[in-house]
């Protein structure tokens, strides 16, 4: 057994395929497969739920069955990898002080912790993005267009 | 309706002050989107299409497909100045574009590429014009069972958006299945995979997928990235855009080319307009005299490709505005853009719908001497956008995401699951899963679902009423050789060919 096949994104990815494939077939068998009208709302998941676990296990066979080639591998960029994460995580806060804060202090929250930590500016220069970007959106959306931004307790 | 009457109706539509004003639009951001590398068309139109439902329908589609062609007349810009595609249509843009740039031409380059695209863009729109009726007219003996041989169809077509992995575009596109699924079932009233959860009760909506999977996705992957950009400068002034006559006549052919491929290609869902761009630069290097001076900067190297990319629209929305069939991720969001004012993309759009279906068309002619305009004058201002920092254009990105989720249903939830998909929409790109196969599932799914039912309704569980009808019969067996063609070894040697000169 190859180890290194264990930690491969396809074989990782194909595993948690194959589970959302049972997943949905165990979750859909418990629907009318077939009525007397025609087909129940188990009927199209159940195959394509079999159809993902299928896919899913060839992927992985493919790759254990491929002939084991020295192929160079590029190098992980963990540094890009732990800014687009840091980035993704500070959407997901900024979603979540949205119901608290509204949108324009969520988003120039946001603004803030991107170009300041992501970006690596100046605070200043983050400060002025974060304010001036956040305002810009309050008066073309709000203002002018008439759009519903989420407000917070704060009222804005 | 004939073609005569719907065209000068159109016309009547698109010239209304306020559509000719959301068609600049259209193009401008399509333009400015175009030339911005990581942001695409179906990010851009996913994230302003909540803004456009106070418009009507006729004005909003004339926008959003402003922004769809406009991008491709803008994808040229960066291909030429940075050796970097602002649209996967413009990669071949790249090979002679670049050249000519370097040896001091990137004018002729640009002006090339901005009359490539018009004279292709208006033979694209020409051919729609005139073909899209006869196909309507012969789609409207279309029922369930058709319909669904349709849908499989479109889905078979997956193969050719799979990269270089058919079993991950298949994955990708059950996923996008499944996703559809999610939400009460119309016909028995039963709740499918809603965890429980009240907001997924209505299903998930297409935006939020849309913009999770393409604009967020896309933001995560060029932060990742971390490129800087180094543009080359753009002679001031039109004298200096304008190619010579000795480039115009060696383009002769590959305006025609670039036109007919890139219609030919853009029928065809799933092919797309990355294809008709290499198919084209490939016809043009067979049938040159000196094809070993290609891609050392020569404008028919610009001229095919640019050309093909843009009359690819015309043929795009062939199958999406007569059969309801979208071609690829951007045709797709049209699609739902259309469903969500109303109007049922199909054979009878042009009966029920004509201001929408003609007033699109006409857009589309209007539209198109409108880049032209903006093109030649203004590449220099356009390619300063190019110089706007990330730091900035970033959050704004995930501004307009927010405030585009947030507008569909007014509600905070959506804005957790655009999150959730974002993340979905880098790891795919990660791990080399092709995002527009989902959104085709995502698109499709439902419909196909909806047919496959009726028909098995209508033949009280008979499978057979699929492969018995001959119309019905002929799509599932063109759907199961293409679904079948990846076993061909020839066919595998193009596919991989195509995909190793687009990476």
């Amino acid at each position: 057994m190859r180890k290194y096949l264990i930690r491969d994104g396809d074989v990782i990815s194909g595993a948690a395929i194959a589970a959302l494939g049972v997943y949905i077939i165990s979750v859909a068998a418990k629907w009318d497969y077939m009525s007397i009208e025609g087909p129940g709302p188990g009927f199209f998941p159940i195959w394509y739920g079999i159809a993902m676990v299928v896919l899913s296990l060839a992927l992985i066979g493919s790759k254990y069955l491929k002939p084991a080639v020295a192929v160079e591998r590029e190098p992980i960029d963990w540094p890009g990898f732990s800014r687009a994460f840091a980035t993704w995580l500070g959407f997901v806060v900024c979603a979540a002080l949205l119901k608290p804060l509204g949108f324009t202090i969520s988003f120039a929250l946001l603004c803030f912790f991107l170009v300041a930590y992501v970006f690596r500016r100046p605070l200043r220069v983050a400060l002025i993005t974060a304010v001036v970007s956040s305002i810009a959106f309050y008066l073309v959306f709000s203002v002018a267009l008439n759009v519903s931004l989420p407000t917070g307790l704060v009222g804005f | 309706m004939d073609v005569i009457n719907g065209l000068a109706h159109g016309f009547g539509v698109a010239l209304m002050p306020v559509n000719l004003m959301w068609c600049f639009v259209g193009c401008f951001l399509g333009t400015i989107v175009g030339i911005l590398p990581g942001l695409g068309p179906a990010a851009t139109i996913a994230m302003l299409m909540p803004l456009t439902y106070g418009m009507g329908p006729a004005s909003g589609i004339i926008m959003l497909a402003g922004i769809y062609y406009g991008a491709k007349y803008g994808g040229s810009t960066t291909s030429i100045l940075l050796n970097m595609p602002g649209e996967s249509s413009s990669v071949v843009t790249c090979l002679d574009g670049y050249q000519m740039a370097r040896r001091g031409r990137a004018g002729a380059a640009l002006g090339i590429a901005a009359i490539a695209s018009f004279i292709a863009g208006s033979f694209g729109i020409f051919a729609l014009t005139l073909v899209a009726p006869p196909i309507a007219a012969f789609a409207l003996s279309f029922s369930s069972p058709e319909y669904f041989a349709l849908m499989f169809l479109g889905l078979a077509l997956v193969v050719l958006l799979s990269g270089d992995s058919l079993i991950k575009g298949l994955i990708a596109l059950l996923i996008g299945l499944w996703l559809t699924s999610i939400g009460t079932d119309l016909f028995t009233t039963q709740s499918r995979f809603t965890f429980g959860q009240s907001s997924l009760l209505g299903g998930v909506d297409f935006m939020i997928v849309a913009i999770g999977v393409f604009a967020i996705a896309e933001v995560l992957s060029s932060i990742k990235a971390g490129e800087e950009t180094q543009v080359l400068p753009v002679p001031k002034g039109l004298r200096n855009l304008l190619p010579s006559m000795a480039e115009l006549k060696a383009c002769r052919f590959a305006f025609a080319n670039g036109s007919i491929t890139g219609f030919i290609i853009g029928v065809l869902p799933g092919a797309g307009s990355s294809i008709a761009s290499f198919i084209s630069y490939g016809i043009e290097k067979a049938v040159s005299k000196h094809p070993e001076k290609f891609g050392t900067g020569i404008p028919e190297g610009v001229a095919a490709p640019e050309g093909a990319n843009n009359a690819d629209t015309g043929g795009a929305l062939v199958p999406l505005l007569t059969l309801g069939i979208p071609g690829g991720g951007t045709t797709a969001i049209l699609l739902s853009a259309l469903v969500l004012w109303g109007v049922k993309p199909g054979p009878l759009m042009m009966q029920d719908s004509p201001d929408v279906f003609w007033g699109l068309v006409a857009s589309l002619y209007i539209g198109n001497v409108m880049l032209l305009v903006l093109n030649l004058p203004m590449v220099p201002l356009f390619a300063q956008i190019l110089r706007i920092p990330v730091y900035i254009l970033h959050p704004l990105i995930f501004g307009i995401s927010i405030i585009g989720a947030y507008s569909v249903s007014s509600n905070l939830f959506d804005i957790g699951l655009l999150a959730g998909f974002g993340l979905l929409g880098y790891v795919m790109s990660v791990l080399k899963y092709p995002v527009s196969p989902l959104i085709l599932g995502f698109v499709l799914g439902d419909a196909m679902e909806r047919a496959l039912r009726q028909s098995l309704m209508m033949s009280q569980g008979e499978l057979s009423i699929l492969v018995s009808r001959p119309i019905s019969a002929a799509m599932l067996v063109i759907a199961v050789l293409i679904l079948l063609s990846p076993l061909l070894p020839r066919f595998r040697k193009l596919r991989r060919d195509a995909i190793a000169e687009e990476g």
